[in-house]
């Protein structure tokens, strides 16, 4: 940035917050040690240990689905659905009334900058419980078929990425169509699903609704392949959801995935091209890149290229890279030490693809887990940078001449997730979109998320949709899924 | 324009033209290569637009920051009183104000210019002989710009002789509505010819413009004619300057300087009221057309009352309390 305006640090009090020296399950509406080996979070911007978690044994998963079946069949079962929309309304407003103090945990434990929890996961995450409470006692009205009936108890296990959110997508549906819960946050990221616990507690949610229980990758398959759940939703990497989708065949459980993706950001050169290049930085460096609909692969027409990549540039050169906690931080931390390793690696292979690898001049703290924003030029479709997710701030990207080739160039991936369409010609936008295999297509605009609009993928990408009308059935025995 | 063959192409030796930067030098041959350069610019996505001044929005500046900035701001207004009440005993306190906006406060800057109409441009050179401070004087039939192109040379001419070193003029709304970029053009380049020494400064009346990709047409019409300055608004027209304007305008002077090498400036002028206002403006040039922009010769805040919200914001950050409106002087 210019000496000229340096922007003092103007960080956001983490005072708000009070993280204890340790956490147990939540079980049964109260706070439980876990029986497994404890671990500890840290906050990756720093690498300081924030806390220290339960890790949740099969012993402890097994209390856990008993107590959401206890519930599913004594009190939120039979409850009048009016009055568990009661439930999600007051659970929305709290959300709302503790907003900061979730938005500071979120970026401490996560390493997000704090305009992006501020003014994104958190408010969207009460949005999504304020959405699906007006569900509540209209699903025998939704068009979804006579008298749906929840599934039962739902097992549910979330990402890292946007731990809160990711809450919300899962929890909210599932209460909302009368299902109890058991989730499993991230392992590196546990904090705001526990605070998320104490709001369970302030709304005087009935015990066992709602349970949250942490730990790794075991915790989460005792949940998965636990007999008593009905119900299995998944969002993380494809790798792990292949697995899970393995575990659950042949079983009565019903399952949604949402997984990894590889979205294409198409700009044709009639684009309004400085939004367009706003809309990229956004598509592949909200969040650092840790989302699974970013778009990672730049496809720009070959005869405004230079032009794009030029302001693109520019632009990524603004970037503010540094403390989370600091408003004006546009790039924050990598959320770990495995995924900062994961983008090293494959960003090494597109140097030694032959991909031409540009980063801005900017200076990364000493500490912590960082990465420069990255753009690789001349990329080919052969390229892994091209083909693999990164799931970082790296843009990869490639160019076409016809609309024709955009589209196949766009849809030549195993994932099916997101695709984004830059052009000021209305008919364009319609005809491409219609031709894209993607769950989410946004045009002029990316990484856009409303609770009343379905989102999910094809291929590789997964299964099942979460949010809107949509996103109801996944939770709704003999709901028309149309 | 409907013909491709434009009768001003074939009988042009007549305008008055000033030859554009090399590499648009064929761009004003005739209105249909103008038209055609200005309706093939990129379009501007509005809802885009109105996404990333609402991020920058959200920039905090604090302390040091916040400091610089005040000052920063202040030394960019163009202090302006452009009523039809205006006396010369107004004008001189409005210069006394620009001089010594703190009269508490010695180490508070001046102000950029004072801008009024032209009959009290001398006046106003008059209170500032040997400051240094810039004397703005809007011409060409201010604010509605319905006048005969001699009436306007001759507004020109007059703001000039009293005493004016800047220029706030006028475009043709009329004519750039219906598509005679031309007309537009030869004004500007006829004005700026009248100005002789004196910066020029285009306001586009952006309000009345109404799109964004209106706005950037209008920003290169005006660069191109060679503009040193692009303003948004006259202050009559509501809305006035907006953050969205401002940016495309800025991304505007950015473009032009890649393309040809001259820099242009950037004056938003009417409804910014407070600090805070300013602050999103400053942000806005630093992250868009950079920090080569923050200087009063590359950026101007055309306001009155900003002035002493800034000053109040300024001894509040001094004193670390806010003080009231008896503790700034009235205009």
């Amino acid at each position: 940035m210019t000496s000229l305006f340096e922007y003092a640090p103007a960080p956001e009090s983490r005072s708000i917050v009070d993280i204890r020296p340790s956490y147990g399950l939540f079980i049964d509406g109260v706070f439980v040690d876990g029986t497994g080996e404890p671990f500890k979070t840290v906050n990756p911007a720093t690498e300081e240990v924030l806390t220290e978690v339960s890790s949740g044994s099969a012993a402890d998963v097994d209390r856990a689905v008993a107590a959401a079946r206890r519930a599913f069949t004594r009190t939120w079962g039979p409850m009048r659905p009016a009055d568990r929309g009661k439930y999600l309304f007051r659970i929305a407003r709290l959300l709302q009334e503790r907003a900061r103090e979730f938005a500071v945990l979120e970026s401490l434990d996560n390493g997000k900058p704090i305009r992006e929890s501020r003014d994104v996961d958190i408010p969207l995450a009460a949005a999504h419980f304020f959405y699906h409470a007006g569900w509540a006692d209209k699903l025998d009205f939704a068009g979804l078929g006579p008298g749906p009936r929840p599934l039962g108890v739902a097992g549910q296990v979330i990402p890292w990425n946007f731990p809160m959110l990711m809450l919300a997508w899962k929890i909210a549906p599932a209460l909302a169509t009368g299902n109890t819960v058991v989730l499993k946050p991230a392992e590196t990221t546990p904090l705001t699903a526990l605070l998320f616990a104490e709001i369970c507690q302030q709304a005087d949610l009935p015990p066992g609704v709602v349970n949250i229980v942490t730990g790794a990758g075991e915790t989460g398959r005792a949940v998965v392949e636990h007999g008593d759940v009905d119900k299995v939703a998944f969002t993380g990497s494809t790798e792990v959801g292949k697995s899970i989708a393995r575990a659950v065949a042949g079983t009565r459980k019903s399952l949604t995935l949402e997984l990894g993706g590889k979205a294409a950001n198409i700009v044709f050169d009639d684009a309004a091209i400085d939004q367009a290049v706003e809309g990229i930085v956004q598509g592949i460096f909200f969040n650092q890149g840790h989302v699974c609909c970013a778009g990672s692969r730049l496809l720009v027409q070959e005869n405004v290229h230079d032009e794009v990549i030029a302001s693109l540039q520019r632009r990524i050169s603004t970037l503010r890279v540094g403390d989370p906690l600091d408003k004006n931080t546009d790039l924050g931390a990598i959320n770990s030490h495995l995924q900062l390793a994961r983008i090293r690696e494959l960003v090494d292979i597109g140097d030694a693809e032959g991909a031409q690898r540009w980063q801005p001049d900017c200076v990364l703290p000493e500490k912590g887990f960082w990465f420069k924003p990255t753009v690789f030029t001349q990329v080919s479709p052969a390229h892994r940078i091209a083909r693999d997710e990164v799931f970082g701030p790296v843009l990869s990207v490639m160019t076409f001449r016809t609309p024709d080739e955009a589209v196949a160039k766009a849809n030549n991936t195993t994932y099916g997730l997101s695709a984004g369409i830059w052009t000021e010609k209305g008919s364009r936008i319609l005809k491409i979109a219609n031709q894209l295999r993607a769950g989410v297509v946004w045009a002029n605009t990316f990484n856009k998320f409303d609770p009343t609009s379905p989102f999910g993928g094809y291929k590789q990408s997964g299964y099942g949709r979460e949010g809107g009308r949509h996103g109801l059935t996944g939770y709704l025995k003999g709901a028309d899924r149309s | 324009m409907t013909h491709v063959l434009d009768p001003d192409a074939l009988s042009d030796d007549a305008r008055l033209t000033a030859p554009p930067l090399p590499p648009f030098s064929d761009i004003t041959r005739s209105d249909a290569s103008l038209r055609a350069f200005l309706h093939g610019l990129p379009g501007v996505d509005q809802v885009g637009a109105e996404a990333r001044v609402a991020v920058l929005g959200t920039r905090s500046i604090k302390t040091t920051a916040k400091a610089w900035a005040i000052d920063t701001a202040i030394s960019m207004v163009d202090l302006t009183t452009l009523e039809g009440s205006d006396t010369p005993g107004k004008v001189r306190s409005l210069a006394a104000k620009a001089k010594r906006p703190d009269p508490g406060d010695p180490t508070c800057p001046p102000v950029a210019a004072v801008c009024v109409y032209g009959d009290l441009a001398g006046v106003a050179r008059e209170a500032l002989a040997g400051t240094g401070l810039h004397v703005a004087a809007v011409a060409t039939a201010f604010p509605s710009g319905r006048a005969s192109r001699e009436v306007k040379i001759a507004d020109v001419k007059d703001a000039v002789a009293n005493g004016a070193d800047e220029i706030d003029m006028v475009i043709d709304r009329g004519a750039f509505l219906t598509g005679r970029y031309l007309d537009v053009y030869d004004e500007i380049v006829a004005v700026k010819e009248a100005c002789g020494s004196a910066h020029l400064k285009v306001i586009l009346e952006t309000g009345e413009l109404v799109t964004l990709d209106n706005v950037r047409r209008a920003s290169w019409l005006a660069m191109l004619a060679g503009g040193d300055f692009i303003k948004t608004s006259t202050g009559k027209i509501s809305p006035a300057a907006t953050l969205p304007v401002c940016l495309v305008m800025l991304e505007a002077v950015r473009d032009f300087r890649a393309a040809t090498g001259r820099q242009v400036g950037v004056k938003p002028a009417g409804g910014i009221r407070t600090t805070k206002d300013a602050m999103k403006h400053l942000v806005l040039v630093n992250e868009t057309a950079g920090p080569d922009w923050l200087s009063p010769d590359w950026f101007r805040l055309g306001a009155s009352s900003l002035l002493n919200d800034l000053l109040l914001q300024r001894q509040k950050l001094r004193t670390g309390h806010y003080s009231g409106p008896d503790y700034v002087t009235v205009d």
